[in-house]
């Protein structure tokens, strides 16, 4: 039998079992895989919004869909681009029926439908979810359930936009840097954001690893010696100093928050890569990264 | 210039810093030979703060050489606190702590050594200045409580964050009374509740104070001090007079000491006090007050116009003066007519001139002794005749 209509879908299942929990949303839909391109359901909706909520400053995201996972792209200025990406692994299902699928959907509503049973549910509940994309011009579908109630969400997505592309090559890279995300969160919540851009000092040489505003109440450096505990991989071939408008990055404070691990990188052209190892409520590991454009040529001095 | 904090004292330092941003915007911080000062003063100069670290609290104290002026600077407030602002990283990562002047830059630098061997480093920009300094003498007060900060604490811990100002004073069989003070024309939402705690006698370590007495004086610079000394595990003095003039509150202990000058509300009859202070009877103060305030005012205000005065409100407030007021009659021990007296209140004192007042520091304590007309007692006497 299959369902046309997917708030009829749900209904009848409802209708049939009640006291349905996590089966209720896996039997439905199995009838008509095929009319969906995309098909991911998870136990756990928090190992997927989690991730969202890293990249969320501003309220649309492109997502891009293949048979490995999700990337989520958000963009902003033309100057910063965040991805988050959750692979296959972390859905219990996961099936892309073309090879890649596109859509841009307005992120803040994304979030809002996945936190709709609150966002810090109780011990113990989990919410279940269900997304079914039909294709170009269809709306996502989220299937929400926590203990039998289940919520129907069709969120509207919109025509694709081309998304930047940084060209950071890893064979650029000059610097890079693997610290312990712990090292780097109280800095980055207490950057002097009266400081139009956060100077990255990276250097085979003192001060090896240095974080400079330069506010209204004058400089602050924060230094990291190389053979500090929080320092997992050094390895810098050449000082680079560059700055970054603090704007741009302080979103990716909220990635930072959530992270274990960052990777700080930067290629010949002082492009800046960050990456967060982000460890979810089951133990498996998401990656969710920044790139950032240069602000400008920094003097020779300071 | 140079001194070195090392280990749980960085956080002693943080902390005072943080009660000090209750009160100022600017952060005078001067090196003297006795020790390392931190001073500052709020805008409308009604509130004054200092603190003085012992170069024993220092690992090491570097200060310019006796025959020279003691280094000196002025920064702002937000700056300097933003070196400190979480206690708790402070705390936990915060191995050392080296503030020192660089001339050369013009610059303050204060560096933190963490954990992990990171290292923070602010160059603070500053400017030249003359010492602060307020005239207080605490000796000079007749009146001195002292008690643990925590007792204290916790004493001031249910009033309402937004309460401005709190009464402070001594009630029958000497219990040390705190109480929410309300002004007459807030909301009547706000009025609703009077929020008082009351400590016996025992659990001070001073109490030298006639019954009677009372002082309305700032709640959030007093949180500030409080918090400092609870976390420092030390006791507070309080040594006021009558109101209107500055209260003042110090912590000590063998490696610092710390002051608080916080003006008090004027009392606009200060004579009646001594009728208080016979009646030991422990005012009721929201309640009585009202009718009082027109007839002072007018002498209020021509003080005032001499000196530099903070107006915290406008409108009419039966002002503090509770107890003190009331020359004859006690109807103010029941609590009981409240309600009654605030819907009463409005006929009584059309219009006044808004009589409270938190007198400058630094010139208010020359004028305080204003002698207000004994005009008013008549009309009190008719009021609370009228409540009770």
């Amino acid at each position: 039998m299959v369902f046309r209509d997917p708030w009829e879908q749900v209904l009848t299942s409802l209708g049939s079992n009640v006291q349905g929990t996590m089966p209720l949303l896996t039997q439905q839909i199995e009838a008509d895989y095929d009319q969906y391109s995309l098909v991911a359901s998870l136990d756990n909706v928090r190992n997927f919004s989690t991730i969202l909520k890293a990249i969320h400053f501003q309220d649309h995201a492109t997502c891009f869909a293949t048979r490995n996972g999700i990337k989520v792209t958000v963009e902003k200025a033309k100057c910063v681009q965040a991805n988050a990406f959750i692979q296959a692994g972390i859905f219990q299902e996961f099936m892309v029926h073309e090879e890649s699928v596109t859509f841009r959907i307005n992120l803040t509503v994304l979030l809002d439908c996945l936190s709709i049973f609150g966002s810090s549910p109780m011990p113990g509940t989990l919410t279940a979810l269900r997304m079914c994309y039909q294709g170009y011009g269809y709306p996502l579908m989220l299937f929400l359930e926590e203990g039998g109630v289940v919520t129907v969400c069709k969120i509207n997505t919109q025509e694709p936009e081309e998304t930047l592309d940084f060209d950071f090559c890893s064979t650029n890279v000059i610097n890079k840097i693997i610290l312990q995300s712990e090292g780097l969160r109280e800095a980055f919540s207490e950057l002097d954001m009266t400081s139009e851009v956060l100077q990255i000092t990276m250097s085979p040489d003192k001060p090896y690893f240095r974080l400079s505003t330069f506010g209204n109440a004058g400089s602050s450096h924060l230094d990291y010696p190389k053979d500090s505990d929080l320092m997992e991989a050094f390895h810098c071939n050449q000082t680079q100093i560059n700055r970054y408008k603090i704007s741009l990055l302080k979103p990716s404070t909220k990635a930072l928050v959530l992270s274990c691990k960052v990777s700080i990188r930067t290629d010949n052209r002082g492009f800046l890569s960050l990456q967060y190892m982000i460890r979810n409520e089951d133990g498996q590991i998401s990656f969710v990264e920044y790139y950032c454009c240069p602000d400008e040529v920094p003097e020779s001095e300071s | 210039m140079r001194c070195l904090v090392t280990g749980g004292n960085v956080k002693v330092l943080g902390k005072a810093v943080h009660s000090l941003s209750r009160i100022g915007d600017e952060l005078y911080l001067e090196l003297l030979h006795d020790g390392l000062s931190l001073r500052t003063v709020n805008s409308s100069r009604s509130a004054y703060a200092c603190f003085l670290f012992a170069p024993l609290f220092f690992q090491q104290y570097q200060v310019a050489p006796p025959n020279q002026d003691p280094v000196r600077c002025k920064i702002l407030m937000k700056s300097f606190l933003s070196v400190f602002r979480s206690l708790v990283t402070l705390e936990r990562t915060v191995e050392k702590c080296c503030i020192s002047l660089n001339g050369r830059s013009s610059r303050l630098v204060v560096q933190l050594h963490c954990k992990y061997g990171v290292r923070k480093i602010h160059n603070l920009s500053f400017q030249d200045c003359e010492s602060l300094q307020a005239v207080f003498d605490p000796a000079s007060c007749p009146h001195v409580l002292r008690a643990p900060a925590r007792v204290l604490g916790e004493a001031v811990l249910p009033f309402p964050p937004a309460l401005a100002e709190v009464t402070l004073g001594v009630g029958r069989g000497h219990r040390v009374i705190l109480r929410s003070y309300q002004e007459e024309e807030a909301d009547s939402d706000i009025r609703a509740m009077v929020t008082e705690m009351s400590i016996g006698k025992e659990d001070f370590q001073q109490l030298q104070a006639q019954e009677g007495v009372a002082i309305t004086f700032c709640l959030k610079e007093f949180r500030g001090l409080l918090s400092f000394a609870e976390s420092a595990n030390l006791s507070l003095s309080m040594h006021f007079d009558t109101p209107g003039r500055p209260a003042i509150f110090t912590v000590e202990d063998t490696l610092l000491d710390g002051h608080f000058v916080l003006a008090t509300l004027s009392e606009p009859d200060p004579q009646s006090q001594d009728l208080g202070s016979l009646q030991p009877c422990r005012p009721q103060p929201p309640l009585q007050a009202h009718s009082t305030p027109h007839l002072d005012d007018f002498t209020n205000d021509d003080i005032d116009s001499y000196m530099i005065a903070m107006e915290t409100t406008v409108g009419s407030e039966g002002s503090r003066a509770p107890p003190l007021l009331s020359p004859g009659p006690q109807p103010s021990c029941s609590p009981g007519p409240n309600s009654e007296e605030d819907e009463a209140e409005p006929s009584t004192v059309p219009g006044t001139p808004p009589p409270k007042k938190f007198r400058s520091l630094f010139f208010g304590s020359i004028l305080a002794p204003a002698h207000s007309p004994q005009g008013p007692s008549p009309v009190l006497a008719e009021d609370s005749e009228g409540e009770g």
